[in-house]
């Protein structure tokens, strides 16, 4: 079975919870709840799922806890939690934006808003999603820091962005100055083409990995347990 | 004991210009929307208005009745960006505090507890300090000498929520699974007005639902409103869920159109004109 570029990027977003241990996976966007309920049915058997409202529940639907919004933001203080937001600007030092794009006082596209950026980023694991990497998403400084990037962290006691996931490859901060890498590609895809398509110079080792294979296992859950409408491939095309 | 049932337009009587109102629900979940109809039939204006925003600042930013907002993020949920909201912010129509979703909480918190702030680990290193300049920080007093954010405490004029059940002295209750905020607000306010699926005696509160579903206490209520309803066309579980086909035409009217169509006492108001 040949993997699509929608389960390697299901993949990609799993990886994010390995080794988790017993935290809330917080995925927003469909691609991260798959691969978070992917690892939570694989090798993060600890971790803890909501239903996108205020239950904890087992991956069958189950209710096993609950998280309202006020507990969700006091859990968020506590640590216990790794959440993967969206991005609609991120930069070589991770700083997210989802407020509003052009100048603050008068936007030119009026967006979300802050949410729980600052919260999430000073205080628990915030990895990001990026459906379709451009370089109007992976900018040289975003409009508006919402999620904390390493420059503006000044090392926050809690502060670490594990990973940012897109539809081309992994990128983490693994650098002595904390700026943006390329961690592995997902198959079929080339460094030109995240070169081409990110707004800034990210970190290239020479030997970059490819993301790696699902299992048969894997890609039998996510066809067949997980998404069998394959609402996947609608957030990233094949 | 006094009863406090009252019409949607006899609170909205008791709203000024100026005021700063806290709207409860979250997003386009369980908003006081018989209460903003009320409010948007007024001509009270130059609010600030404090909410974890939904259709609610959405209508009164179309009306042009809000002269600041206080919020975390303005969505209608299923259609995440408020349309209405947003041309009202992109032509720079009003003042803007825009916080994170945490330190919302903890700025109620601290007006519910009459204190001026709380130290909230959020905010700093984001432009949440730098588009609010009027944020200080304060350094714990204690070894660790952490910086912290010293969230003010969003004290509120009047808030206005809607619950599933309240009786007649004020004592409201929600059946659904998230509480949302609700009784901070009531409680960060000098005047909470709830208004309500149905008024029911107060024994009948607890016939099927455990105690800790009375969330809103009525010595923080100062007037209850019946209004079946009065939620739409957001969500109010388990009463009913939201009208996306409600919302929809909400977020593709232009609002002199839909103000128009339902704020002479819409589908879903009772009160009469």
């Amino acid at each position: 079975m040949t993997a699509t570029r929608s389960e390697y990027c299901v993949i990609a977003c799993a990886e994010a919870w390995r080794d988790a241990g017993e935290i809330l996976a917080s995925p927003m966007g469909l691609i991260p709840s798959i691969g978070a309920r992917l690892a939570r049915l694989t090798f993060s058997p600890d971790l803890l799922l909501t239903d996108g409202e205020a239950l904890l529940v087992r991956p069958d639907g189950t209710p096993e806890g609950w998280l309202p919004y006020r507990r969700h933001l006091a859990l968020v203080t506590g640590g216990r939690r790794h959440v993967m937001m969206g991005a609609s600007q991120i930069d070589r030092y991770g700083n997210q934006n989802i407020s509003c794009i052009g100048d603050w006082a008068r936007p030119k596209r009026q967006l979300l808003g802050v949410r729980g950026a600052p919260v999430n980023t000073l205080n628990n694991p915030t990895s990001y999603w990026v459906p379709r990497h451009s370089r109007r998403v992976f900018v040289e400084k975003v409009d508006l820091v919402c999620g904390v990037g390493y420059d503006h962290a000044a090392g926050a006691r809690f502060h670490r962005i594990p990973r940012v996931v897109s539809d081309l490859g992994v990128f983490d901060f693994d650098t002595p100055d904390r700026s943006m890498r390329l961690a592995s590609l997902h198959p079929g895809v080339t460094v030109e083409q995240v070169r081409e398509a990110t707004g800034f110079e990210p970190a290239v080792p020479d030997e970059v990995p490819y993301t790696r294979e699902p299992t048969a296992r894997e890609l039998e859950l996510i066809r067949e347990v997980l998404d069998p409408s394959c609402a996947r491939a609608r957030e990233v095309a094949s | 004991m006094s009863d406090k049932t009252m019409t949607a337009d006899e609170v909205v009587s008791r709203l000024r210009s100026g005021m700063t109102l806290g709207i409860g629900g979250w997003g386009s979940r369980r908003k006081p929307m018989a209460l903003v109809r009320a409010l948007l039939r007024s001509d009270v204006t130059d609010l600030t208005i404090v909410s974890y925003g939904g259709p609610d600042v959405g209508m009164l930013a179309a009306a042009g009745r809000i002269r600041k907002l206080v919020a975390p993020f303005v969505t209608l949920d299923s259609i995440p960006l408020e349309p209405h909201y947003r041309a009202a912010r992109e032509a720079g129509a009003f003042a803007l505090m825009e916080i994170d979703e945490a330190m919302f909480m903890w700025g109620l918190r601290a007006a519910a507890h009459r204190l001026p702030f709380l130290p909230v680990r959020a905010g700093i290193g984001s432009d949440v300090m730098r588009v609010n300049p009027g944020l200080r920080t304060v350094t714990s007093p204690y070894e660790d000498r952490e910086t912290f954010v010293a969230m003010p405490a969003l004290a509120l004029d009047a808030a206005l929520v809607h619950l599933n059940r309240a009786d007649r002295l004020g004592n409201g209750q929600y059946l659904g699974p998230d509480p949302y905020f609700d009784d901070l607000f009531c409680e960060a306010a000098d005047a909470a007005y709830v208004s309500c699926e149905r008024i029911v005696d107060t024994a009948e509160l607890t016939k099927e639902a455990p105690p800790q579903s009375l969330l809103v206490q009525r010595h923080t209520v100062t007037g209850v409103v019946e209004a079946p309803g009065g939620a739409h066309f957001t969500s109010c579980a388990p009463d009913y869920g939201r009208d996306e086909a409600g919302q929809r035409e909400y977020a593709s009217t232009p609002w002199p159109e839909f103000a128009a169509r339902y704020l002479g006492g819409g589908l879903y108001d009772r009160d009469p004109e």
